[in-house]
């Protein structure tokens, strides 16, 4: 069933694509090119979700993270005038937020939703406080052209010149695939997530493994911030995630909780405001522009209503794990 | 020969019990070892001190003449100790190569290599001649494959003592007979067995050695051939305790619960029952005898209210009982003993008074109108906690703090203090210490010799043998025969609940 429709989707979406590109090359292209930034935060959002809900570890805290990610990177960039210190700034922050997410859930073995909100608001809160103006970093990360493949018809113009974060985003997206799903950490990750006490009666430490997935995906939270800030925008406002930390939980619902299945679900999410946008451009709807930002929002309502229920979460979610009960 | 394992002096507390008291112990080589107790008498916690899942106060452990430190898992695993644990530790959305090997994975570059640990599989369950299909999901195989599993990740770690929690506490007759010939195979190969359970026949079976605990302390050691029965219950218990039911004749009257031409479906829609009709008079025991999963659970759940019935009838006294409403069939006059009383029996969070009236709550004399009468509530649990034997500080602590022995006399004392005309008892002693099933079985006979019609339905053919009057063997959804009890044959029920043709009475 999950095979099929996945198949069905990705054909459908290929003859769309040739159909609109036999119409208009350039736009259809560009339309498709953009959907990458738009798509590329929600998917790093995800893969952060992902990390964490596989271990077992809730993480509503995702939106938080990317904030104040984005802040840090942003200012210290601005005041060092030097994005790429900002970035590893930005990414740091987000291991920091890992880790206090780690401490709360893990060791003090707090409500996770709890522990969750109260980094949404720290960050809503630090960021709003410490905000000044007039800060500007010297430019944002450059497109990188893509020497050979770049030059691949049709779909070359709409992989290559995107930004560093962009790349490194996909191959980390890729490569957690590959790790959760083929290596020893994947393995122990996923049943950690799923019965804790198998796990740990084998000799695999849940607090360990729980504490380092937590951690490192933190960082892939600072990453996605420090894109918002450092690649797409390059600007830093309050409230400058608007909810794609949230959006992307749906996300990682909509894709099984699989990395792969959440970019795919990110792609068309990216999809859906490009194609969007580009009416808008071009006229051809005429809709008040509060319906278009209302867009991502409405999905996400919509695919959680489609996929509740359907799919599995990761058996021992939200569960601090104790050891003696076993 | 050195010992695998020798236990000195091992005490352990949680809180203000005293789960382990000075408890020594060893195990030699190719040695089988029961260790025998009632629930709460602190087996469990000796095991768990010895694999490292709980730190003991005091005392050593040493294996193969080695001292353990305490609450050293991977040490114990890495010394050639493997568990297979009660509640089984294995992750049910994966496969059973992914299983075996979790923790101690076959890599190449940081990579599992798949192919190797199915290899490897294959090869460990064909030397132990235990046969499993690698890529099989767990949480879709029987219970009793689960625990092949359970047992081959201990011994793809080159066990040399084998520690098992419980383990028969979940399997069929046949499925038990089948583990205890693999122990058997394993000792002989001189693997060490320690063996917990409190199952008196599989220790006489099979045991070279008992150790009986009792209340944390160590109260006796001895071996199947110097002891009976009897006398190990004894040492158990603490007292002379009745292992056969003493019961008189029965006096069936009219019928009392009927069920005609019951079709039940299961939770995955496949028809669990199929046609079903069977009669239980007043003043009998009418045991349903079967190998689990042939029906037994949606039959009692349809007759309760629990579970749709989709075609067929069920009639108390003569009246058809609504279906789908165990509200309804419980007033109509039928008391359900259900199988998980953790799940359908208890709230585990309310206390025990609230639970002995969970069914009646907004009756007199519990509720006048729309109030509660909470004095009443309180009465009630009182006297039934001392009329039942239900152990416990008080009756209005939490449910939750009862043990499993306790929380199922609870269930019990509700259901039979009603005196209601049918009695519906599902598993009615699974998982209970000694003590309190004889308490139990005796509840039963007692409210069969005030009239009421009982259907019994247990996994234990001993139970059905010893308490019922008929005896009916469900197979495939159907009865497929049904004796009277002083004509039952063992092992014709046997065949019959494994599916072969037999005479019909």
């Amino acid at each position: 069933m999950r095979f099929r429709l996945s198949y069905f989707v990705i054909i459908t979406s290929i003859l769309l694509f040739a159909y609109f590109y036999s119409q208009n090359s350039i736009v259809t292209s560009s339309v498709v090119f953009t959907a990458i930034p738009f798509a590329l935060p929600l998917a790093l959002a995800a893969m952060v979700g992902v990390m964490c809900e596989r271990t077992g570890i809730v993480n509503i805290g995702i939106e938080g993270t990317m904030l104040v990610s984005a802040f840090t990177a942003f200012f210290l960039g601005a005041i060092l005038k030097n994005i790429s210190a900002g970035l590893f700034v930005g990414i740091m922050t987000g291991v920091l937020v890992g880790l206090l997410l780690s401490v709360m859930t893990i060791t003090w073995k707090m409500d996770q939703i709890i522990a969750g909100v109260i980094i949404n608001i720290m960050a809503a809160g630090i960021t709003s406080f410490l905000y000044r103006q007039n800060y500007s970093i010297p430019s944002t990360f450059t497109p990188i052209d893509i020497p050979v493949i770049g030059d691949i018809p049709v779909v070359g113009p709409i992989i290559s010149n995107h930004g560093p974060i962009t790349y490194l985003g996909i191959i980390f997206i890729f490569g957690l695939w590959v790790a959760l799903y083929k290596t020893p950490w994947g393995l122990r990750s996923r049943s950690v997530g799923e019965h804790p006490s198998s796990a740990d009666t084998a000799g695999v430490s849940v607090v360990r493994l729980r504490y380092i997935n937590v951690t490192i995906a933190g960082a892939v939270g600072g990453l996605a911030g420090s894109y918002l800030a450092l690649e797409a925008v390059g600007i830093f406002e309050r409230g400058f995630t608007a909810g794609k930390g949230f959006t992307a939980l749906a996300i990682m619902i909509f894709g099984r909780w699989n990395p792969l299945g959440a970019f795919a679900a990110a792609l068309f999410f990216g999809l859906s405001q490009a194609v969007t946008n580009q009416l808008m451009i071009d006229e051809v709807v005429q809709i008040p522009q509060q319906f278009v930002t209302m867009l991502p929002y409405v999905l996400t309502i919509l695919i959680l209503a489609i996929s509740a229920g359907k799919v599995r979460p990761p058996a021992a979610e939200g569960i601090p794990y104790e050891k003696e009960k076993v | 020969m050195t010992n695998l394992l020798d236990v000195e002096g091992l005490s352990k507390r949680f809180g203000t019990v005293q789960a382990n008291q000075e408890i020594s112990l060893s195990v030699k080589p190719g040695e089988i070892v029961a260790l025998l107790g009632e629930n709460g008498a602190g087996k469990s916690t000796l095991v768990k001190a010895v694999i490292g899942l709980v730190k003991p106060d005091s005392g050593t452990i040493r294996v193969k003449g080695q001292e353990l430190p305490y609450g050293d898992t991977a040490g114990a695993i890495a010394r050639g100790i493997g568990m297979v644990h009660q509640h089984f530790q294995l992750v049910p959305v994966m496969s059973v190569t992914e299983n075996l090997v979790l923790g101690d994975e076959p890599t190449r570059f940081g990579f599992i290599q798949m192919q190797k640990a199915r290899r490897e599989t294959t090869e460990l369950s064909k030397k132990y001649g235990l046969a499993i299909d690698g890529d099989a999901i767990i949480e879709d195989l029987p219970v009793g494959m689960a625990q092949r599993v359970e047992i081959l990740k201990a011994l793809r770690r080159d066990v040399s003592l084998l520690i098992l929690d419980e383990p028969t506490a979940v399997l069929t007759p046949q499925e038990t007979d089948e583990l205890l010939e693999v122990l058997r195979n394993l000792a002989k190969k001189g693997v060490g067995i320690l063996f917990i359970t409190h199952k008196l026949r599989e220790v006489m079976a099979i045991a070279d050695r008992v150790v009986v605990l009792r209340n944390g302390k160590l109260v006796g050691t001895t071996t199947p051939k110097e002891s009976s029965e009897s006398q190990l219950a004894q040492m158990m218990v603490g007292r002379e305790v009745v292992l056969h039911v003493e019961k008189g004749p029965g006096h069936p009257t009219g019928a009392a619960l009927e069920v005609r031409e019951l079709e039940v479906l299961d939770d995955r829609k496949l028809e669990a029952v199929k046609g079903l009709s069977l009669q239980v008079k007043a003043g009998e025991i009418l045991g349903i005898a079967g190998v689990e999963g042939n029906g037994q659970r949606e039959l009692v759940e349809a007759i309760c209210g629990m579970r749709n019935r989709r075609r067929g009838t069920v009639l108390v006294a003569g009246k058809e009982v609504p279906n789908l409403k165990p509200h309804e069939v419980h007033a109509a006059g039928v008391a359900h003993i259900p199988e998980d009383r953790e799940r359908h029996g208890l709230v585990a969070s309310y206390s025990i008074s609230d639970n002995l009236v969970l069914n009646q709550f907004d009756q007199e004399p519990y509720a006048k109108g729309w109030i509660r009468d909470l004095d009443a509530v309180a009465r009630n649990g009182e006297e039934l906690v001392k009329r039942y034997d239900i152990r416990t500080t008080s009756a209005s602590a939490p449910a939750s703090s009862l043990s499993g022995g306790n929380k199922q006399k609870t269930v019990v004392a509700r259901e039979l203090s009603q005196d209601l005309p049918v009695v519906v008892a599902a598993q009615p002693t699974r998982g209970v210490d000694v003590g309190s099933i004889e308490f139990i079985h005796k509840q039963l006979i007692s409210a069969r010799d005030r009239g009421a019609a009982v259907l019994l339905v247990s996994a234990e053919l001993d139970e059905i043998l010893s308490l019922s009057d008929r005896v009916a063997v469900l197979y495939g959804g159907k009865i497929v025969a049904t004796f009277d009890s002083k004509n039952a044959n063992r092992d014709e029920i046997g065949r019959l609940m494994a599916g072969s043709q037999g005479s019909r009475s």
